[in-house]
């Protein structure tokens, strides 16, 4: 064979002769060479003389990425993106980040290691070798010990490497040639046939999921759960003594976030318990005014003075300002709000609770303007 | 190539003089001070008591166990150090005179032990059967007794071994060895719920006895890293080499982790759950400056160690490994501190009663191992698993 040799290899029988053998060849001065074993010979890295592997840096590196990545992808979602009130806790909740960061960071950690290692030390997309397939690698992957000397090694002389094999007591010495074809061909990664298998694999693996997710769990006994038998709204129900199947509340309870009105029809019980709870303060007054402004003033005016803004379309309403209205209670203008009066309608599912009563600070804002007394002047 | 060392016949095993002298020092001082702290602070010195009490059963015990680990997993890398781990395993008789002051302060330590106050408390009725005085003394005196017997039997079939040679006696330490484990486990978790846990009797957590588990053994680990490393430096211990090193600083490294993740697996739950019966035991230690003490505890038994451990040198460099054994053993301290005192102190606040309890501990750590070293071997050398021992390579 005229093919170029790629390097001269040799079995030994023990891990214990190996290691020897590998002292001989580092003090020989051989510079490439590899061991094979089948398993892990503790003490080989130092008899090779090894350096510390680069790949934890990689490792940290890689970690540190997957910790600040999924820390920055949580805080993103949590509080930009879609905050959502989990369980009561704050939006930013870190203790629940610490378990997906630190999967997150072991994974990446993990992952990328390896996928750096093929790429940087295997040399991707390159995936042959030429000691595959060789007698000697099906050894030392069973039960040999061996060493391979390189020829690209400065000192390597075919029948010099032959000798100190021997010399050593080595077994089935060999040569290795590299496979022409192999090299011709180059990468096998962009073969046409290689693609077309990830392409296959691509595309069953897509399909599957496909008929997974929207046939196979659309098919019984998958879809016992969809189909099970369950009440929907308005329908009658059998189970029920009353043949209705919503309930309603039970006895004596609220909906969360309503407050019941305890006045319906006694404006005068309004007038005598109702009392104003907002605050009267800047903030109050002016989201009176924007909601007087959008819902009163159409008709009673802007001041509340009776001058509707809709000219005569609607019957004008009295004005806020007399005599009746200003000795009113804060109850009393309230309860109008809430139930509405004569042709007025009720505003109670236009304006929330708060914005009604900040309506009433605004129109005695408005009353007090109008009839300021002589002690408001100074 | 073999770079095996041999061990000469008797190897040297007379340590300075000044180990005694400075250990009994620390002891008096220590025995002063605590006895002023008893007698000026009863209750604040019976709760720092439970802080050493349980900072030895975690060098004590834990270094039983290390002696047990090694038995029953066959492992050999240990075998050359082996003997540490067994001195420190002698704390456990110490141990009793720990344990005895604090019985005469029950009342002060343990509020289930007021009877009127359980009899008005339904929690507290409801888990009488099992904290009540009777038979906490029984439990205690139990595992004082099982922690006793196996650390006399271990460290006597070593011993006889340097002797008769008796490859037989490893035999009987492995038999030893699966009997203890279970017994360790129950024994530790209980000692965790009684002394610790019950400090709080009304609190639950039932990850409590892993997370004694894991500071525990952390702490007979740095013990015993920090014995291992001063003797082989001062010639005491010749034949480990870096692998022995490195295989020791692992595994402090691994039970750093172990700690941090057992600690904030106990934190997890308790926050995400948000019961008022379970939170109210951490809000306790976020509190009236606690926080400070929550926060050094993350940084002083993870955060620092974790970071200097990590390099793979790191864990070869004799010089690294004895300053993180030393700050791992006071991170012992400040995690049982943390544990124990805000029960007695909900503000925080150091006083100088908490002084003397570690100098005790340490002094007597330190004339326990100039005491064994006199009459034993510095190294198991009837072991037949020796020579592998000094062999090992990572």
């Amino acid at each position: 064979m005229d093919t170029p040799v790629y390097s001269l290899t040799a079995l030994f029988p023990t891990p214990d002769a190996l290691m020897q053998a590998v002292a001989a060849t580092v003090k020989a001065g051989y510079t490439r060479y590899d061991v094979h074993a089948p398993y892990p010979v503790h003490g080989m890295d130092r008899a090779m003389k090894l350096t510390t592997s680069p790949l934890g840096y990689f490792a940290l590196v890689f970690g540190l990425l997957g910790a600040v990545g999924a820390v920055g992808l949580m805080t993103w979602v949590t509080l930009v993106d879609y905050p959502l009130v989990i369980g009561g806790k704050p939006f930013w909740s870190w203790p629940a980040f610490v378990p997906v960061a630190f999967e997150i960071t072991v994974l990446l950690a993990s992952v990328l290691t390896v996928v750096s290692m093929i790429v940087i030390f295997f040399k991707f997309p390159n995936n042959s070798h030429p000691l595959h397939d060789t007698p000697y690698m099906k050894r030392v992957s069973t039960d040999g010990f061996g060493i391979c000397i390189e020829a690209a090694d400065p000192l390597f002389d075919e029948q010099k490497v032959r000798g100190f094999f021997a010399s050593l007591g080595g077994t089935d010495i060999a040569v290795v040639h590299y496979d022409l074809e192999d090299r011709r061909h180059g990468a096998k990664m962009f073969d046409l046939k290689f693609i077309a298998l990830l392409a296959t694999v691509a595309l069953v693996v897509a399909a599957s999921t496909y008929l997974m997710l929207n046939v196979v769990l659309y098919a019984p006994p998958y879809n016992w759960m969809m189909l099970q038998r369950k009440m929907g709204a308005q329908e009658a129900s059998a189970l029920f003594k009353n043949g209705i199947g919503m309930r309603p509340p039970v006895e004596g309870t609220i909906a969360r976030g309503v407050m019941p009105y305890p006045y319906k029809g006694k404006p005068d019980d309004a007038g005598k318990f109702l009392v104003n709870p907002l605050p009267l303060t800047d903030a109050t007054v002016a989201t009176g005014r924007a909601k007087f402004l959008t819902f009163c003033s159409p008709c009673h005016g802007n001041f509340g003075s009776g001058d509707s803004r809709l000219n005569g379309q609607f019957p004008n309403p009295p004005t806020l300002h007399s005599d009746k209205v200003r000795t009113w209670p804060d109850g009393s203008i309230y309860h109008v709000m809430t139930e509405g009066q004569n042709v007025m309608p009720a505003y109670a599912s236009q304006l929330t609770r708060d914005e009604r009563w900040a309506i009433v600070h605004y129109i005695r804002v408005l009353q007090r303007a109008h009839n300021a007394k002589e002690s408001d002047l100074q | 190539m073999s770079t095996s060392t041999h061990i000469p016949a008797a190897p040297s095993k007379s340590l300075p003089p000044s180990l005694d002298r400075i250990g009994l020092g620390l002891l008096f001082a220590g025995v002063l001070l605590v006895i002023a702290a008893f007698v000026l602070q009863p209750v604040r010195a019976s709760f720092d008591a439970v802080v050493l009490y349980l900072f030895m059963v975690g060098i004590g015990v834990g270094a039983i166990f290390l002696v047990a680990l090694e038995h029953i997993t066959g492992a050999v890398w240990s075998v050359p150090m082996r003997r540490v781990p067994e001195f420190l395993s002698g704390i456990a008789p110490f141990l009793v005179l720990l344990v005895l002051p604090l019985f005469l302060h029950l009342h002060d330590l343990f509020h289930w032990t007021h009877e009127e106050a359980v009899k008005a408390d339904t929690v507290l009725a409801g888990k009488s059967a099992y904290l009540n005085v009777q038979f906490f003394s029984i439990r205690t005196a139990a595992f004082l007794a099982i922690w006793i017997l196996f650390g006399f039997l271990f460290v006597r079939n070593s011993t006889k071994q340097d002797v008769t040679r008796d490859p037989s006696l490893t035999r009987s330490n492995v038999r030893l060895a699966a009997a203890f484990l279970p017994l360790f486990a129950i024994t530790l978790t209980f000692t965790a719920f009684d002394w610790a846990m019950s400090l709080e009797a009304h609190w639950f957590s039932t990850i409590y006895g892993v997370y004694f588990f894991s500071g525990t053994i952390l702490a007979a680990l740095a013990a015993t890293t920090l014995i291992v490393v001063l003797m082989h430096e001062k010639g005491y211990l010749p034949g480990l080499r870096r692998d022995h090193f490195y295989s020791l600083g692992a595994l402090m490294f691994g039970f750093v982790n172990f700690w941090a993740y057992i600690a904030f697996s106990q934190f997890l739950l308790i926050w995400y759950a948000n019961l008022p019966e379970e939170t109210y035991w951490f809000m306790a230690r976020w509190a009236n400056g606690w926080q400070i003490m929550s926060v050094l505890l993350i940084v002083v038994q993870f955060a620092v160690p974790y970071i200097v451990l990590l390099p793979q040198e790191a864990k070869m460099d004799l010089r690294r490994l004895k300053i993180m054994a030393i700050w791992l053993l006071a991170a012992r301290l400040v995690d049982l501190y943390w544990l124990v005192m805000p029960t007695h102190s909900p503000d925080l606040s150091l006083s100088w009663t908490e002084i003397g309890f570690p100098f005790v501990g340490i002094g007597l750590i330190m004339l326990l191992i100039s005491w064994k070293s006199k009459r034993y071997n510095l190294v198991p050398i009837g072991d037949p698993k020796l020579q592998r021992g000094l062999d090992f390579h990572l």
